[in-house]
């Protein structure tokens, strides 16, 4: 059976007062080892409430979460931070060690590791997110830049080696090069050790190059689950969450009212050939 | 985190009634004289009638009872200690139906015991009947306008108000990010409440020291956007929500007033 797996789940905030909210409808979904997938929504959509029931964070008001094929309620907490590893959005609030390597060892010190491995998990995790571990591991963690805290507190949970990596929004509020360098750290990561990746996102953008599988979540249902090319097609799926179109999407849309025969295409270059072989010219990447 | 989710604070529920669109300051002084009100009237059919005045209170903000009843959760306790200790333990007088070693149930102790609870009771209900129809916030500006006779003695009022008002204002801010903190550490395999006291305390530092670094953090932004936007105390600050003293609220007092001098006047 699948690694996660999700049966009509559904989730209300604060039940039986007045001020009681849905935030997941009878949500259903597997996820399967290795797979990537982005979570796409608008705000208050139900995105962080879905990633907080996978990491057992919080338990459905209805429905049940397998983790694999076990009951949400029936693990440690402790064990399931070894399989789900959840990094919240600006995880760097949740700083609070003197140094750099104790920030990095307080996960793996939680999870049991013996102490001659945690030097090694640290550094490990580090050296991951492009971070000197010699150079760092006694500063302070409330003293490092923006883009580097962020890294940190991503490595914080990279250095439990959960075998999902769930992220929510990991690059608010970063500039465009901090976004980039951690979109490449993670994608990077994830390659290398076979992880499974959740990343959650309201920019399609920034998800589109990581992942293969997409979810629309829309006021707490999920309107769309399937492949990026699919989701890119289907502009209607798009509209109804309120999400922008991706550049790329909103280029072929552009052109392809122009007249130009090009649906399907999703890179430049496909683009590019497209419309050379509608003009009658060679590919140029052929010469 | 039940705890967090029944804080008390907060607990404003929005409606169209006649007491919610009274002026706070009418209700406020209300509620004041209600209190002081109910230490004045002895235990006969005043307290019946005193009782009417909350159902009837209870009727205008349109509200279910079951909230005033969950208002009362927290005292529940308060109330049946007193009730207890003034039966068994209270003043001697009247009657005497049962008495062994330093328990005592007379006539006069049962009396008090009644009275004394229905006194909290009271307390609670007319102080949910405030807060449950009037904002935080309508309620700090209308203390702010109560005590402004206090300035001649100096007393900052306005710089008083705007300090609750802030602090009021952060504390669902702080425990939803006490909630999220709990949260992104248990992901960290932490865990709380377990093991001896000693542990226990750790385990809360790695939530109670992000907490503060974040508060800290918030009030620097909050004081830089109030600069920013020429914030200087109250010196010739107007409002933006400006509430205005009408005959519904004259009539409001009156009926209290007199509603209460009749209560006096004939039990």
């Amino acid at each position: 059976m699948a690694l996660i797996s999700l049966k009509s789940v559904s989730y209300t905030y604060l039940k039986d007062t007045p001020l009681e909210k849905e935030a997941l409808l009878n949500v259903s979904l597997n996820v399967e080892h290795g797979e990537r997938i982005g979570i796409l929504g608008k705000t208050g959509s139900g995105k962080s409430t879905l990633i907080q029931l996978i990491g057992g964070l919080i338990y459905p008001t209805s429905g049940e979460v397998y983790v694999k094929d076990k009951e949400i309620r029936k693990w440690n907490s402790k064990e399931l931070c070894k399989i789900v590893g959840v990094v919240f959005q600006y995880p760097e609030y949740q700083f609070f060690a003197e140094t750099v390597f104790e920030e990095v060892a307080f996960g793996p010190k939680n999870i049991g590791i013996s102490e001659e491995k945690i030097e090694d998990c640290v550094k490990s995790a580090l050296i991951s997110v492009g971070l000197s571990y010699e150079e760092i591991k006694d500063r302070s963690p409330f003293h490092l830049s923006g883009g580097e805290k962020r890294r940190l507190a991503i490595a914080s949970i990279l250095a439990m080696d959960p075998e999902v990596l769930i992220l929510d929004e990991p690059t608010a509020n970063l500039d465009p090069r901090g976004k980039l360098q951690i979109m490449n750290y993670i994608d990077r990561w994830v390659d290398k050790k076979q992880k499974t990746l959740i990343i959650v996102s309201h920019d399609l953008d920034e998800v589109m190059r990581l992942v293969r599988r997409v979810i629309v979540l829309k006021a707490g249902e999920i309107i769309f689950d399937g492949p990026s090319e699919r989701l890119f097609m289907s502009y209607d799926k798009l509209e109804e969450a309120e999400l922008d179109l991706p550049e790329i999407v909103r280029l072929v849309k552009i052109l392809q009212e122009k007249g130009y025969p090009i649906e399907g295409a999703f890179t430049v270059q496909e683009i590019v050939e497209r419309i050379l072989a509608y003009k009658g010219y060679k590919s140029l990447w052929k010469c | 985190m039940e705890v967090l989710k029944t804080f008390p604070i907060g607990q404003y529920i929005p409606a169209n009634s006649i007491l919610h669109g009274l002026d706070a300051k009418a209700k406020i002084i209300a509620s004041f004289w209600l209190i002081v009100f109910i230490f004045l009237i002895r235990l006969n059919l005043s307290y019946l009638f005193f009782f009417l005045l909350i159902m009837l209170g209870i009727f205008l903000s349109s509200l279910p009872l079951k909230y005033f009843l969950r208002s009362l959760k927290p005292v529940y306790f308060l109330v049946l200690f007193t009730f207890i200790i003034h039966f068994f333990f209270g003043e001697e007088g009247g009657r005497v139906f049962w008495r062994f070693g330093i328990i005592h149930i007379t006539e006069l102790g049962i009396k008090m015991a009644i009275f004394m609870s229905l006194r909290l009771i009271f307390i609670v209900m007319i102080t949910s009947l405030l807060t449950l129809t009037t904002s935080v916030l309508e309620l700090a500006q209308a203390l702010e306008d109560l005590l402004k006779p206090l300035k001649y003695f100096k007393f900052p009022v306005h710089e008083f108000s705007m300090m609750m008002t802030i602090a009021i204002r952060f504390v669902p801010t702080l425990l939803d990010e006490t909630d999220k903190i709990i949260k992104a550490q248990k992901a960290r395999g932490a865990e709380f409440g377990k093991g001896n006291i000693v542990n226990q305390a750790k385990s809360l530092l790695p939530v109670i020291i992000p907490l503060f670094v974040n508060a800290f953090r918030r009030a620097n932004e909050l004081a830089e956007a109030m600069e920013s936007r020429c914030y200087r105390g109250g010196e010739g600050r107007t409002r933006y929500r400006r509430t205005y003293w009408t005959l519904k609220e004259t009539s409001f007092i009156f009926f209290i007033g007199i509603y209460s001098a009749l209560l006096l006047i004939f039990f």
